[in-house]
């Protein structure tokens, strides 16, 4: 197996195999909180504005707000790491196909795999911080996998055979 | 690499296509178990978008008015049982999208699993038995969710996870460690000094095959474009307004204001439609490229003639183009464009099922010429 073909099967197993874990991880200690928490500061919200607590209201939204803002980028998280995990297991199975000299395919390969690694993380790290780096991380991260992949249809595009 | 296939005389290949493919081995079982596994998830997912998803969305929508307006009465309890209506019916939505996805998912999976079975350095039987191990928990996670809503938290030890859950989650713990085991058995294989292993299904350079690779590519490197373009300009702006409508329903239902109550909720809808087909055609757009290049590298199997190899791979791709594009017009030609979005994804159906009964039309005619040579 060529080394841009081991980084992109191996390296694509390994991230599926990641996501699944931080799925199951998320589906047995996270989700059904963190479900129950946006419900519930919703229903808080309207509660109050029901007995004319206007700042009551606003504060149970916000709550709602930074809730929801949380789940949807863990739940991202978890489906962008297999499904691009799952990409590069299918261009890893390809890869031979790709036109280009061995050098350029190991970079298209760590580009891609980088760039699979980052844009989900720099995603989780926003729920940790609202600054600029995490979402630095997840454009830079989008980009590499982007241009990486383009490069490897440019591959296919013009391709020659070889067997591993 | 070992240089091209022509000119690899004298390298020793272990060439094993028919053994790679023998009767309820790994890579047959993974094969057809993963396109029956998406077609199912495909299925469900095509009976849910036309008998529960709009039905669904008009449920949250009369719930959260129904909730917008206890509000604006000064009705307390009606607005917490109105929520309440509101999580139902996003648990039924949110259940029924995690199985069709999860199903098409470790559909895809197997699939790529089966392919690499010849670099998997691990005995068949031992191979046979962790597919057995990944189909079961890839069965047992789908039907797990799916069952979240209706069995809630009946007889649970837990507090906050039911059953269901608990099901769910062992099957994709399954699927974890079989996964991981055959991560393991291309690890070993990789630290090896084996032959290089031939295998007819990299070989092959057929139309149809080429089709299918170039339109599957082209559609992942669409949906990426699409997701970048989508996360540029419209996430943010989503989330910020989200938080906006929702703030200015309350402010309005408690300044009892009807008329600003009114126009948030039409936002609100508005808001929820635009996210939707924007996210949903987004995932379909890459899962069907995906699904395009796995079935270029299954074309070898495909027992069917070469012309009809070529029209079922153009319908698949006909359909992988129609369902995402009428789904971002959903929203301004309402049914008809619906109605097409899921004509499309019936079309990829098709054309998959085809494909399927071409593979087991293969794997007979392989079963029937080992008992001739017996």
């Amino acid at each position: 197996m060529s080394g841009a073909r081991r980084v992109l099967i191996l390296g694509g197993i390994a991230l599926a195999l990641w996501g699944m874990s931080y799925g199951l991880w998320y589906a047995i200690f996270a989700e059904h909180q963190a479900l129950d928490g946006i419900g519930a500061s919703l229903a808080t919200g309207f509660s109050a504005a029901a007995e004319r607590n206007t700042a009551g209201a606003q504060a149970a939204l916000e709550r709602y707000k930074e809730a929801k803002y949380r789940y949807d980028r863990q739940v991202d998280v978890h489906g962008h790491w297999i499904g691009l995990g799952m990409l590069l297991i299918v261009l890893g199975i390809g890869f031979e196909r790709v036109g280009f000299s061995p050098r350029i395919k190991l970079l298209l390969a760590l580009g891609l795999l980088s760039g699979a690694v980052l844009f989900p993380l720099g995603v989780l790290l926003e729920t940790f911080s609202h600054g600029s780096f995490p979402q630095a991380a997840a454009i830079a991260g989008s980009a590499l996998a982007i241009l990486s992949l383009a490069g490897i249809a440019l591959g296919f595009a013009g391709g020659q055979t070889s067997v591993e | 690499m070992a240089g091209s296939p022509s000119s690899s005389i004298g390298v020793n290949f272990r060439n094993m296509s028919s053994e790679f493919f023998a009767p309820l081995g790994a890579r047959r079982l993974l094969v057809l178990s993963g396109i029956g596994l998406i077609l199912a998830g495909m299925i469900f997912g095509d009976i849910f978008a036309v008998f529960v998803l709009h039905q669904n969305a008009a449920g949250v929508g009369a719930s959260l008015s129904a909730a917008a307006h206890a509000a604006l009465a000064g009705d307390a309890p009606t607005v917490l049982a109105s929520f309440q209506n509101v999580g139902g019916f996003l648990e039924n939505r949110g259940t029924k999208v995690d199985t069709h996805v999860h199903m098409i998912d470790f559909g895809y999976l197997a699939l790529m699993l089966a392919i690499l079975q010849p670099w998997v350095a691990l005995g068949e039987a031992l191979k046979k038995r962790l597919a057995w191990i990944f189909l079961f928990g890839a069965g047992v996670l789908p039907v797990g969710v799916f069952l979240i809503h209706y069995v809630g938290l009946a007889y649970s030890p837990l507090q906050s996870i039911g059953w269901a859950s608990i099901f769910a989650d062992s099957g994709g713990l399954l699927v974890l460690l079989a996964t991981l085991a055959y991560l393991m058995g291309l690890l070993k294989h990789s630290a090896s000094s084996a032959a290089p292993v031939r295998d007819e299904l990299l070989a092959d350079r057929s139309a149809s095959a080429r089709l299918l690779l170039a339109g599957g590519m082209l559609f992942v490197l669409v949906g990426f474009l699409h997701g970048a373009y989508y996360a540029g300009t419209d996430l943010y702006h989503h989330e910020a307004l989200d938080y906006t409508i929702l703030s200015q329903m309350s402010s309005g239902a408690a300044a009892i204001d009807g008329a600003a109550v009114e126009s948030s909720l039409a936002a609100y809808g508005q808001l929820q439609g635009d996210k939707a087909v924007k996210i949903a055609a987004h995932a379909h757009v890459i899962e069907f490229g995906l699904l395009a290049i796995l079935l270029a590298f299954f074309q070898p199997y495909v027992r069917l003639s070469e012309v009809w190899k070529r029209r079922w791979a153009s319908v698949l791709l006909l359909g992988s183009l129609m369902l995402p594009v009428f789904v971002l017009l959903e929203l301004k030609g309402g049914l008809i464009a619906g109605g097409l979005a899921d004509f499309g994804g019936l079309l990829v159906i098709i054309a998959l099922l085809a494909m399927w009964i071409g593979i087991l039309r293969y794997t007979g005619a392989l079963d029937a010429t080992r008992r001739e040579a017996k």
